[in-house]
């Protein structure tokens, strides 16, 4: 079997990119990532791009034709991978197999998306694509709606208070401090966080991800040419699972199997278990969405994961941090964030990330789609 | 999202809450599906007249509305678990607050406008039980 390693990362700041557009992005961060590989673009044997919405948010569609033309990289075949907020690990997870299957040794995996050319009850609409048109959007539900049923849901069900879910925007915005990609580098208190402005009660400003524009790449070899580049970092393993598209139609709402059963995949895969992953990045596009994914990764028991939080576990220094580049509060274009989270993750185990935990050597990253209908879960290791 | 075609097909359902059983596990789905995820090709699909009644199972209040909702802000949506074992979102209508585990019945109500010549959507909101509801 063939293994895989990333050799290259880049990544653009994350950002309301108003003097830039998709194209822009995406050439900027394809460009990062060669340069970082040490490579050239005629090197590269195949695009997959991770977007979420190209078509809704900037009207452009056959995004990877057009991501490979700006790129110079034509006529390399360039594939379009979509699972909402997911898209990124997709991209990221076909690039993986396409190089398992012996076609090619060296690829580039990219997500990027365009959110702010359009006004935000237009871009709200647009991510609702991301969930039941017909049974959710047409009644006026929202993401951070969604994630509030969850959160409530939570809430009443395991005695989560506001105080103690506020620690999870806290400790992201506390790490985001150092990431000088990061949309937002100031410190939120909890008094601030319980005083932002309700979106969907329960859920507040300062408990969402914001909308962004940026764009994220990285260059994956086969293990065929691998000794040919300084410090590559090994894909141990690559999980992704499936859940109902509408979150009602789900027996329980504190929990996604989705993530459990992507999860289950990717540690037995590595061979690994939860308790030997030393740095990770979780998809907290809502703040409740960090704790359901200590609970579903194994990170904590059922109705603990706070614990993680108020023990300060998760903070850097502590044995498990999580976001340490701020995750998704400090930026989130949809397309991109699963490639920018295994780029935290490359960092970290190189021992360049900008908020450095001490010597990891695995490492985890959780991206899902919607409320959970596409999880994906990858495993990163020092070691091949 | 708007469509004619999308709001006449649902019309039915959406007016009457009419949605599928599959006759060979018993199982019933609110929305409708066509295809029984448990039995597959065994299944046997089959129309099923929903009471409308249920329980919260969980609820937020919507401050932030995506477009076309705007000026319906605030408003309050659940997850509605009904009698006959399907789980359905719906806005419950204002009166009195929204609790989990409260009992709900259904009010047929205006849903959205697509603007000043657009389709007027109609459909089923809910509203806690024995009380009156506003609009």
């Amino acid at each position: 079997m063939t293994d895989v390693a990333i050799v290259g990362v880049g990544c653009t700041k994350m950002d309301e990119h108003w003097t830039k557009s998709l194209r822009d992005l995406s050439t900027e961060a394809g460009a990062l990532a060669v340069k970082d590989a040490g490579l050239d673009g005629k090197d590269i044997q195949a695009l997959y791009v991770g977007n979420m919405s190209s078509g809704r948010f900037i009207g452009q569609e056959h995004l990877a034709a057009l991501a490979a033309d700006q790129a110079g990289l034509i006529p390399i075949p360039a594939t379009r991978c979509e699972a909402a907020c997911a898209s990124g690990s997709l991209a990221f997870r076909k690039a993986c197999l396409a190089i398992k299957s012996g076609e090619y040794d060296i690829i580039m995996a990219a997500g990027g998306e365009k959110m702010t050319d359009i006004k935000g009850p237009e871009a709200i609409a647009a991510l609702m694509g991301a969930a039941d048109q017909e049974w959710e959007s047409a009644i006026g539900l929202t993401f951070t709606g969604l994630y509030a049923l969850m959160a409530r849901a939570y809430m009443n069900t395991y005695g989560l208070t506001r105080d103690e879910l506020s620690q999870v925007p806290i400790k992201n915005h506390f790490h985001g401090l150092k990431n000088p990609l990061a949309q937002f580098r100031f410190e939120v208190t909890a008094e601030q966080v319980a005083r932002s402005a309700m979106i969907a009660d329960p859920l507040r400003l300062l408990d969402c991800s914001p909308i962004t524009d940026g764009a994220a790449a990285v260059i994956l070899v086969s293990d065929r040419v691998a000794d040919r580049f300084k410090n590559p970092i090994w894909v141990k393993g690559s999980g992704q699972a499936s859940g109902t598209l509408a979150l009602h139609d789900r027996p329980s709402l504190t929990e996604i199997p989705a993530t459990q059963i992507a999860a289950k995949r990717a540690y037995d895969q590595a061979g690994v278990g939860p308790q030997d992953i030393e740095v990770a990045e979780v998809h907290d596009c809502f703040s409740i969405e960090e704790i359901l994914a200590y609970e579903d990764l194994g990170f904590a028991p059922k109705g603990k994961g706070k614990d993680l939080l108020l023990n300060k576990d998760t903070w850097i220094g502590g044995r498990l941090p999580v976001n340490t580049d701020g995750g998704l509060k400090l930026g989130h274009p949809v397309g991109a964030t699963g490639i920018k989270q295994l780029i935290e993750i490359v960092r970290q185990l190189r021992g360049d990330a900008y908020n450095q935990v001490k010597d990891p050597r695995i490492g985890l990253t959780h991206n899902i789609g919607g409320t959970g209908a596409t999880a994906l879960v990858h495993i990163l290791g020092k070691e091949r | 999202m708007e469509s004619a075609p999308l709001y006449w097909r649902l019309k039915r359902q959406k007016y009457n809450l009419i949605g599928t059983r599959c006759v060979t596990c018993g199982e019933s789905f609110f929305p409708p599906r066509s295809f029984c995820p448990t039995c597959r090709r065994r299944g046997r699909i089959e129309e099923f007249q929903f009471s409308g009644k249920g329980e919260i199972t969980s609820y937020t209040i919507i401050k932030s509305a995506p477009k076309g909702f705007e000026q319906f802000a605030p408003y309050t949506v659940a997850i509605i678990k009904l009698d006959e074992g399907a789980l359905i979102s719906g806005q419950v209508v204002q009166g009195t607050p929204a609790t989990i585990g409260g009992r709900v019945v259904p009010v047929f109500r205006k849903m959205y406008e697509e603007g000043k010549e657009g389709i007027i959507h109609y459909g089923i909101k809910w509203q806690v039980d024995g009380t009156a509801a506003e609009k």
